[in-house]
């Protein structure tokens, strides 16, 4: 991937994402976190993960923020309590998100150089991140894993309806 | 060419990004929203060392974190839902029941 490309699409997927969280009404939030989703589907294009690309956008930004949007429009919310109101936690949170960030950029960038592998430039055959190479690894490799997920989905089923429905008497 | 490590490092301002949101922000909605960030950033580390060790592995794993995350913003709404019709508040401080 060209610099020219990653460090705009890098800085504007940043700041959606400080858009999330720095916007007070949830509905800016819940769009904020629309695009940066999209854009980082754009990213995992770019890192020949088409299959895991097109789930994000479909699963994503098509089913789960889609259900964001209905909640907040059902609940008919009121804006946050504004950060100045609450100084200390949000001084707190920032200064360990800063300490955490620089403990763990730092060894990436001055530390032991070269993350291991064959680098991004390597050529990859183009069945890599394709839905048919990645369907295989599912069913063969991954066949027991996949299996346990189908009854995390049904529990999760059964847990929304059950919690949102009215108590009947 | 741009190597695998800013997009490491771009995962992991996503990262704190999201952990910073989930501390600082009291409504319940944007809290989750800020937990789906953090997962998103796993999920672009899992995605880079994929195509860095030329590994569908990691590829794999991002299909089994967004299930688990479609499963938990199922759940959570639904938890959510259920709060506002009692309480009539997203604030997660005026939500403390559970708390001694």
């Amino acid at each position: 991937m060209s610099p020219y490309v990653f460090f705009p699409l890098a800085a504007t997927i940043i700041a959606f994402a400080l858009g999330v969280v720095l916007n007070r009404h949830p509905i800016r939030s819940a769009l904020c976190l629309a695009v940066t989703l999209f854009l980082l589907a754009v990213v995992f294009v770019f890192l020949d993960a088409h299959l895991v690309a097109a789930l994000q956008i479909i699963v994503y930004a098509g089913a789960i923020l889609v259900l964001f949007l209905f909640v907040i429009m059902l609940l008919n919310l009121e804006a946050d309590v504004p950060l100045k109101r609450r100084r200390n936690m949000t001084l707190a949170a920032s200064t360990v998100g800063v300490i955490f960030a620089a403990a763990t950029l730092r060894p990436l960038f001055f530390g032991a150089g070269e993350l291991p592998g064959i680098g991004l430039e390597a050529p990859v055959d183009a069945a890599f991140g394709s839905a048919e190479a990645i369907g295989h690894r599912l069913f063969t490799h991954f066949v027991l894993p996949f299996e346990i997920t189908s009854v995390l989905l049904l529990v999760a089923v059964l847990g929304a309806v059950v919690l949102a429905k009215k108590r009947m008497g | 060419m741009v190597p695998a490590t800013y997009f490491i490092a771009l995962s992991v301002i996503l990262f704190v990004i999201g952990a910073v949101g989930f501390l600082v922000r009291r409504n319940l909605i944007v809290m989750f929203m800020s937990i789906e960030l953090m997962l998103n950033a796993a999920n672009l580390a899992f995605v880079t060392f994929a195509r860095q060790q030329l590994n569908l592995d990691g590829q794999v794993i991002v299909f089994f974190v967004m299930t688990v995350a479609a499963a938990e913003v199922a759940v959570g709404l639904a938890i959510i839902i259920a709060l506002f019709r009692h309480r009539e508040t997203l604030n997660a401080d005026e939500v403390r029941m559970l708390r001694w």
